[in-house]
């Protein structure tokens, strides 16, 4: 027997090496999943002062924007305490929607049910995430951090519209 | 080698830190079943308000959270690590006078914040997420608890010096080298809270600061959230390492994995924070990902323990007459309350080690982060695999340390069945829920949103509520009496070490040395935060609270 062997029983190094390889495994599907099939974690726009959204041009007026009639969307989405604004937005179903969402106060949720759409509203920083809606439908939005007392009061919705039936949010 | 016993006033010492303990269980552990009932439209929150024991969910939920998962584990933890140091190495501690300092600290650090959140000036959870802004004092008294932790730790290093230096070539016994680990992990973690407390929280609640960086702060935060579920785990580690293969009836199958476990476990827990911030704006998702390899990796010293753990039970099954593949697991003491509680934490403990590989995983993160999931898994975890065992440790360690019998056995052995049932209806109550897309931190019994279709799995959780609201008052209840009012035992406890199965001798020295695992523990958080980290200053945003109270 070498030294080895008896430091590691011969059932548990093989033991090991099975998890070794089911390790491999799951590191290597969610790359896949994250960089290739684009199920993608929330990433930073960019900074912005939380006491100033109403004086920049993009958040003074929160809401969709139609970038390609159809295809691509924007919503730009503020959560402040105790709502979220606008609270009712309106997208066509198949178009890719990306969101910009940043607080005006304290840490809030932003999760859209039913999809996975997740992110987390942190004051002074705008993060961005994208979903294509396939299906029209009425999809709920919650804030899922603690935010004081009106925390379980706040929540919105997304209306997916059929394309053909789409005149714009609001 | 003869028995050890420990002197009066160590004894005492240690009794201190669980009845601290017991006492924060027993008062955080009454707003858990009221906040399961409330899920399930049982709403007690009026009358909790009435009798002045909670204003509101929140507040609760910030006892809930700080007496259970910061209180009752940090006193039942330091207690029991002195007690394997002592009882381990033989000796006693080199200045017990630095411990006594160390402990009275966090006594007055619990004292002022549990103070500030009963005055509601500090209802922001036991995350305290700026920039929600509580009371100095909430802040003052977190920090006392970790200093006062770090001084008991301190307290353990100079005695494990004290000793190596009489002991020269001998491996440091299993219970006491792996307690002294866990302070070491300890002390690598809390230096991230250290640093968020006494830089950003504490100069900005007194009015220091105008404001600070929300995304900086959660990052220090993580840094420390993560390994802090480490030391949470690793004592109940040390129980079911170091003590329970005997308690079964059998030995430690492997010193030298127990130990290399260990190791990877501390290089492991700290840089790795970035998995409780993947949907945070402030990291970009290369690093996420890292932290998310990092994680995992995690798999490997939980497969080691899960094997050794298992084989040493296997021999003790075994050795009781346990025949076949599975027979030995029929064999085991199922009606020892201490060997009940530690099978039972372990076997829940399987089902949060799954889940938490989806936790971590990146993407499906995405489904999760910030639902109810959350806290169905961390109850398998810390509320069940680490709660449960520190309950079986009670059974025995009380009676040792008080000299009196434990009161009513089949009590204690129905309080631990009592206990695994509850947290198993409601853990997978609240997992299906959060996979529905429920939020945690919420009283969802009053959430506008709530669809009809979950109050089936609502209702399952308020029944676990129930389950579990009377086992931890047995609990409590046992405990008391056992001492204040237990029997005076006619023999001591017998204090069950397990042996290793091969000479301890065997354990190779590299496992026994510091040095190396330390610097590569924190070589690894360097590696893992400083490019981050200098992003993130050089762009800070600083935030203020709102002028307005929020709770
Ligand atoms: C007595 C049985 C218990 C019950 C019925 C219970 C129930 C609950 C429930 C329903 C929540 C979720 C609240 C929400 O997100 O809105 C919760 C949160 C929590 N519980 Fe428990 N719990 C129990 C015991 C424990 C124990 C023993 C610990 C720790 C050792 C613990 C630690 C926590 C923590 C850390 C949270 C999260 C608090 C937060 O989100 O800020 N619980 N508990
Ligand atoms: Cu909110
Ligand atoms: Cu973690």
């Amino acid at each position: 027997m070498t030294a080895h062997s008896t430091l590691i029983d011969r059932h548990e190094r093989r033991w090991i090496l099975i998890s070794a390889a089911l390790l491999a495994s799951f590191a290597v599907l969610i790359g896949i999943a994250g960089f290739a099939l684009g199920v993608q974690v929330p990433t930073l726009d960019r900074r912005v002062d939380p006491k100033k959204l109403n004086e920049d041009p993009m958040w003074s007026k929160p809401g969709v924007r139609e970038l390609v009639p159809g295809r691509k969307y924007e919503v730009y989405l503020i959560a402040q305490t105790w709502q979220f604004v606008p609270r009712e937005i309106v997208v066509p179903a198949g178009a890719k929607v990306t969101f910009y969402v940043t607080s005006r106060d304290i840490q809030h949720g932003f999760k859209v049910l039913d999809t996975d759409l997740n992110v987390q509203v942190i004051p002074g920083y705008v993060g961005k995430l994208s979903y294509t809606f396939k299906e029209p439908g009425e999809y709920k939005f919650i804030c899922t951090e603690y935010c004081g007392l009106g925390h379980a009061a706040m929540s919105g919705v997304i209306k997916v519209v059929p394309p053909e039936e789409y005149t714009g949010s609001q | 080698m003869g028995e050890y016993t420990l002197t009066r006033s160590e004894k005492r010492f240690i009794g201190w830190h669980l009845f601290v303990a017991i006492a924060a269980l027993s008062i955080g552990s009454f707003y858990g079943p009221m906040q399961a009932f409330n899920y399930a439209g049982w709403n007690f929150y009026p009358t909790l308000r009435k009798w002045h024991i909670a204003q509101n969910y929140y507040q609760g939920l910030t006892l809930h959270g700080v007496l259970n998962a910061v209180v009752w584990t940090t006193f039942f933890i330091t207690g029991f690590l002195t007690f394997n140091v002592i009882y381990g190495l033989r000796r006693p501690l080199k200045y017990p006078k630095l411990n006594a300092l160390g402990f009275w600290m966090m006594v007055v650090g619990v004292l002022l914040a549990s103070y500030a959140i009963l005055a509601n000036q500090a209802s922001v959870l036991y995350t305290f997420y700026p920039p929600m802004k509580a009371s100095w004092i909430f802040y003052l008294g977190l920090v006392l608890l970790v200093v006062g932790s770090w001084i008991e730790g301190y307290g353990f290093y100079f005695t494990l010096y004290e000793w190596k230096k009489q002991n020269p070539g001998v491996r440091t016994p299993f219970i006491a080298f792996a307690s002294v680990a866990t302070m070491v992990l300890w002390q690598l973690a809390t230096l991230g809270v250290a640093i968020e407390a006494l830089f950003m929280l504490l100069p900005w609640s007194l009015g220091w600061l105008e404001g600070i960086d929300v995304q900086v702060a959660r990052t220090f935060f993580w840094w420390f959230g993560h390994p802090l579920v480490y030391f949470w785990l690793l004592p109940a580690y040390i129980s079911w390492y170091g003590y329970l293969p005997r308690q079964a009836g059998g030995k430690l199958f492997s010193d030298t994995m127990a130990r290399l476990a260990f190791w990877l476990f501390i290089l492991l827990s700290v840089p790795v924070g970035f998995h409780h911030q993947f949907v945070d704006p402030g990291v970009a998702p290369a690093w996420k990902y890292i932290h998310a390899l990092l994680t995992l990796s995690v798999v490997i010293p939980s497969m080691m323990t899960l094997f050794t753990v298992v084989a040493s039970l296997e021999y003790a099954g075994i050795k009781r007459g346990g025949k076949g593949l599975l027979g030995w697991l029929a064999k085991l003491p199922w009606d020892d309350p201490v060997v009940a509680a530690q099978l039972l934490a372990g076997l829940l403990f399987i089902f949060g080690g799954i889940g938490g590989v989806v936790n971590a995983s990146y993407n499906t993160n995405l489904i999760l982060h910030n639902t109810a999931w959350v806290p169905g898994h961390f109850h398998l975890t810390v509320s069940t695999a680490v709660t449960l065992t520190f309950m079986g440790i009670s059974y025995w360690l009380v009676p040792y340390l008080t000299g009196r019998e434990l009161c009513c056995r089949k009590v204690a052995l129905a309080q631990v069945y009592l206990w695994a049932t509850g947290m198993a209806i409601f853990s997978q109550a609240m997992h299906s829920l959060g996979l529905l897309g429920a939020p945690r931190r919420t009283p969802l019994g009053e959430a506008p949103y709530v669809p009809p279709e979950w109050s089936g799995l609502l209702l399952r959780v308020g029944i676990g509520g129930i389950f579990l609201l009377t086992s931890v008052y047995m609990y409590v209840w046992i405990m008391a009496h056992t001492a204040f009012f237990g029997r005076k035992a006619e023999k001591p406890v017998e204090v069950q070490v397990a042996e290793p199965m091969r000479d301890v001798q065997l354990t190779p020295a590299w496992l026994d040395s510091w040095k190396p695992w330390i610097a590569g523990a924190v070589g690894l958080i360097l590696i893992a935060y400083t490019p981050v980290l200098i992003d993130l200053l050089s762009h800070m945003v600083p935030v203020d609270a709102p002028k307005m109270k929020l709770w």
